[in-house]
């Protein structure tokens, strides 16, 4: 079970979140003028990162907020969390 | 067999208490132990050995082992018939009086066992065996091949009854968990819990010390290794920031260092306490884990090896030097390296003859096995073993020659113990669960620890670090280290006093004369694989040790491979000439040793498993015998019987009284969220398909929500109660999955409206009154609403009812003239009751969730998740009028406008009308455009609801078909095993199409 740092509460477990997919996709702001190719590869594809991803969560179970994390998927490990709306950190290697 | 069976005890020595005898049965023999016996320590002191049948060819197997890893002696133990536990390993059960315990996988009996016939059959089973024999027909894997191949290799049978045992569960925290508590272990926690550190260190064994239990010789710091765990436990003991966890075994590791551990707190006593729980599951989570799980001994694969009687060298040793048993009178002992005469001379010293011991080493030297040639113990170089004999048990062993790689003599000796040592096999399996990555060490000839994932270390022979003296430097090292001491602070040095020895390995098949032996050499004891079943997967073509491991199932038994794995991956890498890092390895998974599912569960079962939601009338509907059915989590009424009415009829009289009077319903269960703040309506217009603009105050509609692929999510009445202000309903699973998507969108692609979101759907008890009569029935009972025909279909507002605050909805799931009174929660069976009573004029019913059922499919009213699939589109559905006509964007609209979304042939709703009125559809069935069919069938939709229609006189149902529209009046089939169902296509609509009764 993962360790999660919720920006708002802090550390809690991972049963009190739901995970929310791909972070900093932004919803178009006019669908209607996208042809279906851009319409779908917004609606559809995904990154499948073997690394670090920016990913959402929600503290569903607590303060029912959404934000990012920075996750490396080969460890599990999270890098950073941050809040909705704000850039990824700076990652120094 | 043996000469003395009673003889096996050694007088003295030993955990074992010999004053307290314990009586235990075997297979229905009573026998007797002594008081820190395990069921296999005890056996073994009265001469048997043979304890199991194997898996596959019913093979005689023995005690192999000592400890968790063994692959052989599994029993089931019981204490009454809900009390049965399957597939223990003998040598972890502890002995208690009056224990029960059978062998498994036997039939009739263990010593005259009919599927040994397989043994002698073998050539007929090699690797792959099942995917090459029972390929055809199809249709007899489920009556025949499965069934008899699961009996003939079955291990120990599931309890018949329900489990009575309680089963705890918590949580803790630590600075430093220590896993394993042998001298690494011991160490390890001294150093921690020397800085302060809160530390939990656990052992799956009954008593701390791990291999320094059957240490006799040895001297730590100048004491006998037994004093010294005594002394470091009673200290870890007295701290309180320390917690102790025998027979608790760390079964899985989690990622950020969550551990599972499973502790047996009552298995091992005569009488358990009542009340008291089995088994306690702890979920730790260590800011730092020291691993101390030390190794396991290989065994050596040649012909003959799994008679009863050949153990590993180690496990004859833990025998003596811990249970003060004897496991024979007169031993072989075949080994790769030194440790296995410390055995020899330990068990000589006790008394069992050593008539040899075969050394795989050419040039045998140092201090170990000088100490054996001095005592007199034959020592036979450059050996190998090219058979051994015995029906139940070992009684001779053939001893080869290797000169120049081949075998130039042999020699048969007599014996009935074989103790085989092939080096050490680093326990890695936690490390390799924590996605640390193993590196191989050539030296060793075995995988250890590499880079860690975790904040976690190895310590000790887990790590390939075997020496005493260093093995306990190494775990106060770590434990030091874990702990957060400051670094290069001086390590601990422990004075060990103790023979210097070398552990060299050995890897994979022992060599052999040109013509080998007909008998098997087993490399996997418990799935009965052997190096040929080896040789032969590679020869058909598998490289990857992920294939060979599927095909041969080496290494898939319970024991996940402890004993096996390296050398299967060993005989693969010389197979196909690689070395073993390119054969790779498998994934080591949780958990280490078989968990329970008491344990698992919790208390997490029968009442407990799920919580039960009940609306606030649930009293008044048990007091009326509702049947009631589970929709999520919530308990509804479903129907009302009387009389001794079924299903069928109740609900034929509940849908005739709302169609014809009046009825009551509790819609409690409907999701309710509140949508508030000055942009509330913006946020409705971008989230649901209709306009919300031109929605005036006291005003309603029926309220679709897309997901942003088009498809229909979730739908319900949503009523403008305040100029900022919705009142949200949605369907009664839908509500928490409808409240998340509307804050995401809130929260991330819309963070600048300003809306609030509350689900309020506990808050409000729904009491729907439905039927022509209903408004005769409200009349009296409402204050502050006037609710006569001028208050039109859809209207909603606030007022009063038995003077409680209510907000009024006139709406319909019917079809019928309605209402539905939203009250506080609390004064829900009140207001019920109330309505009830006056109504009780105007001929008002109280019906469950089934009439609702019914009485919205005469309307044609969809239940989102019954007639929608997540495929389904508001066009689909008929639903086209409800989107708002001119608006540039809400969720879901752009996929709306996809080619195949507008297509004329997807599915669309309609309603579906049996030739039979009285033939009712299955759900589900599907539904052809020609009759006659055979498989496969050209089929163009199904059905998703049917019922019987009291009211109509005929069956309904509805159902999405191709182009169902175009296809008005066409007759369809629905085929079923008895042939096809004629079906008229339909309008949905099959009650009252111009909604007069609605608007009345």
């Amino acid at each position: 079970m993962l360790l999660i740092v919720c920006p708002y509460c802090g550390e809690r477990p991972e049963i009190e979140f739901t995970y929310g997919g791909q972070a900093h996709l932004a919803r178009p702001h006019q669908p209607a003028q996208l042809d279906d190719q851009a319409w779908a590869e917004f609606l559809y594809m995904r990154t499948n990162t073997k690394g670090v991803y920016a990913e959402r969560w929600r503290h569903a179970r607590g303060c029912g907020r959404f934000f990012n994390a920075l996750r490396d998927t080969t460890t599990d490990h999270f890098l950073a969390f941050y809040k909705t709306g704000e850039a990824p950190p700076e990652r120094t290697a | 067999m043996s000469r003395a069976a009673g003889g096996l005890r050694t007088p003295s020595g030993g955990r074992v208490d010999r004053t307290q005898r314990v009586q235990f049965e075997f297979d229905g023999q009573p026998y007797e132990g002594v008081a820190g016996d395990t069921l296999a320590s005890a056996l073994l002191a009265n001469g048997v050995h043979l304890t199991g049948r194997s898996f596959k060819y019913h093979r005689p197997r023995g005690i192999l082992a000592a400890g968790s890893e063994e692959p052989n002696a599994l029993v089931t133990v019981s204490r009454d018939a809900a009390r049965v536990t399957p597939n223990l390993r003998a040598t972890q059960v502890e002995l208690y009086d009056g224990l029960i315990a059978e062998s498994q996988n036997r039939w009739p009996s263990l010593k005259r066992d009919f599927g040994r016939i397989n043994d002698l059959l073998s050539a007929f089973f090699p690797s792959g065996f099942y995917y090459k024999t029972f390929m055809w027909p199809r249709k007899a894997w489920k009556s025949l091949y499965e069934p008899v191949i699961r009996r003939a290799a079955g291990l120990g049978r599931a309890p018949t009854h329900a489990d009575p045992d309680r089963y705890a569960q918590r949580y803790a925290h630590c600075d430093v968990l220590v896993v394993g508590a042998g001298p690494a272990g011991i160490a390890a926690a001294l150093a921690a819990a020397g800085s302060g550190a809160r530390v939990i260190l656990c052992d799956e064994t009954a008593e701390f010390g791990g291999s320094l239990l059957a240490e006799t010789s040895a001297l730590i710091d100048g004491q006998t290794a037994l004093a010294w765990v005594q002394q470091g436990i009673a200290s870890l003991a007295k701290n309180n920031r320390v917690t102790l966890l025998a027979r608790t075994t760390a079964f899985g590791y989690f990622p950020h260092n969550f551990i599972g551990l499973n502790q047996r707190l009552s298995d091992h006593l005569s009488r358990p306490p009542e009340g008291r729980p089995r088994e306690r599951l702890w979920q730790v989570r260590a800011r730092s884990v020291v691993l101390a799980t030390g190794a396991i001994e290989r065994p050596l694969v040649f012909p003959g090896n799994d008679r009863p009687g050949i153990l590993l060298a180690g496990a004859a040793h833990t025998y003596l030097n811990r249970y003060g048993v004897r496991v024979g009178t007169r031993a072989v002992i075949v080994t790769s390296g030194d440790d296995a005469y410390q055995a020899a001379l330990d068990l000589k010293n006790a008394g069992v003859e050593i008539a040899a011991v075969a050394d795989l080493r050419s040039e045998v030297a140092g201090a170990l096995p000088d100490a054996a040639r001095l005592a007199g113990i034959d020592i036979l170089p450059g050996s190998t073993v090219l058979g051994t004999e015995g029906d139940l048990r070992v009684n001779a062993v053939t001893v080869g020659r290797v000169h120049g790689g081949k075998v130039q003599a042999e020699q048969r000796i007599l014996c009935d113990a074989v103790l085989m040592s092939g080096g050490y096999t680093p326990s890695v399996h936690l490390f390799s669960q924590s996605r640390g990555k193993l590196k191989w060490n050539d030296a060793l000839k075995a995988f250890v620890p590499g880079v860690s994932a975790e904040r976690e270390r190895s310590a000790g022979a887990c790590r390939g670090v075997y020496d005493l003296a260093d093995v306990l430097a190494d775990g106060a090292a770590a434990g030091a280290a874990a702990a957060g001491a400051a670094a290069g602070g001086g390590a601990r040095r422990f004075m060990v006093d103790a023979f210097k020895r070398s552990s060299e390995s050995y890897l994979g098949a022992l060599p052999q004369a040109q013509a080998p032996s007909n008998d098997k050499s087993f490399v996997d004891w418990q799935h009965d694989v052997t190096s040929r079943d080896l040789d032969l997967a590679t020869r058909e073509g598998f490289q990857s040790i992920e294939h060979v491991k599927r095909y041969t199932t080496t290494g898939m038994a319970t024991d996940q491979g402890k004993t096996s794995n390296l050398n299967a991956m060993a005989i693969v890498a010389k197979s196909l000439d690689v070395s073993i890092p390119q054969v790779g390895l498998t994934t080591f998974r949780m958990p280490y040793t078989p968990v329970t599912f008491g344990s698992m569960a919790g208390i997490s079962r029968g009442d407990l498993f799920d919580p039960v939601r009940t609306t606030p009338t649930h009293p008044w509907a048990q007091a009326r015998a509702a049947v009631f059915e589970n929709v999520g989590l919530w308990k509804r009424a479903r129907y009302f019987p009387r009389g001794g009415e079924d299903m069928h009829a109740a609900v034929a009289r509940e849908c005739r009284a709302v169609r014809s009077a009046c009825g009551i319903f509790d819609a409690s269960t409907l999701g309710k969220i509140e949508v508030v703040g000055p942009d509330a309506a913006e946020f409705m217009n971008r989230l649901y398909v209709n306009n919300w603009s031109n929605l005036s105050l006291g005003r309603s509609r029926y309220g679709i929500l897309l997901r942003e692929d088009g498809f229909i999510y979730d739908d319900g009445v949503v009523a403008r109660t305040g100029p900022d202000r919705f009142h949200v309903t949605t369907t009664t699973g839908g509500a928490p999955r409808v409240l998340a998507l509307m804050e995401d969108y809130a929260q991330t692609e819309w963070p600048e409206l300003k809306v609030w979101l509350t689900s309020t759907t506990e808050q409000w008890a729904v009491i729907a009154v439905q039927g022509p009569q209903s408004r005769r029935v409200l009349e009296t009972l409402v204050e502050g609403i006037d609710i006569s025909s001028a208050w039109p279909h859809m209207s909603v507002a606030r007022g009063r009812i038995c003077g409680v605050p209510m907000l009024l909805f006139r709406v319909s799931f019917t079809g019928e003239l309605g209402f539905e009174i939203n009250v506080p929660a609390d004064f829900g069976l009140g207001v019920w009751e109330a309505v009830y009573t006056e109504g009780q004029a105007h001929g008002i019913t109280e019906y469950g969730t089934e009439t609702m059922h019914v009485l919205r499919a005469e309307k044609g009213y969809i239940i989102v998740g019954q007639d929608t699939d997540g495929t389904v589109t508001p066009d689909d559905a008929g639903l086209t009028w409800a989107i708002g006509k001119h608006k540039a964007d809400f969720v879901g609209k752009r996929s709306l406008e996809r080619p195949s979304m507008k297509s004329a042939h997807r599915k669309q709703l309609v309603g579906l009308r049996t030739k039979d009125p009285r033939t009712v559809l299955e759900e589900g069935a599907q539904v052809a455009a020609k009759s006659g069919q055979k498989p496969p069938m050209e089929l163009i939709g199904h059905v998703t609801s049917s019922y019987a229609s009291s009211v109509l006189g005929h069956s309904i149902a509805l159902g999405v078909i191709e182009s169902g529209r175009a296809r008005l009046g066409q007759t369809l089939y629905v085929p079923m095993p008895d042939g096809d169902l004629e079906v008229e296509v339909t309008s949905p609509v099959f009650y009252d199409p111009a909604g007069a009764r609605i608007n009345a």
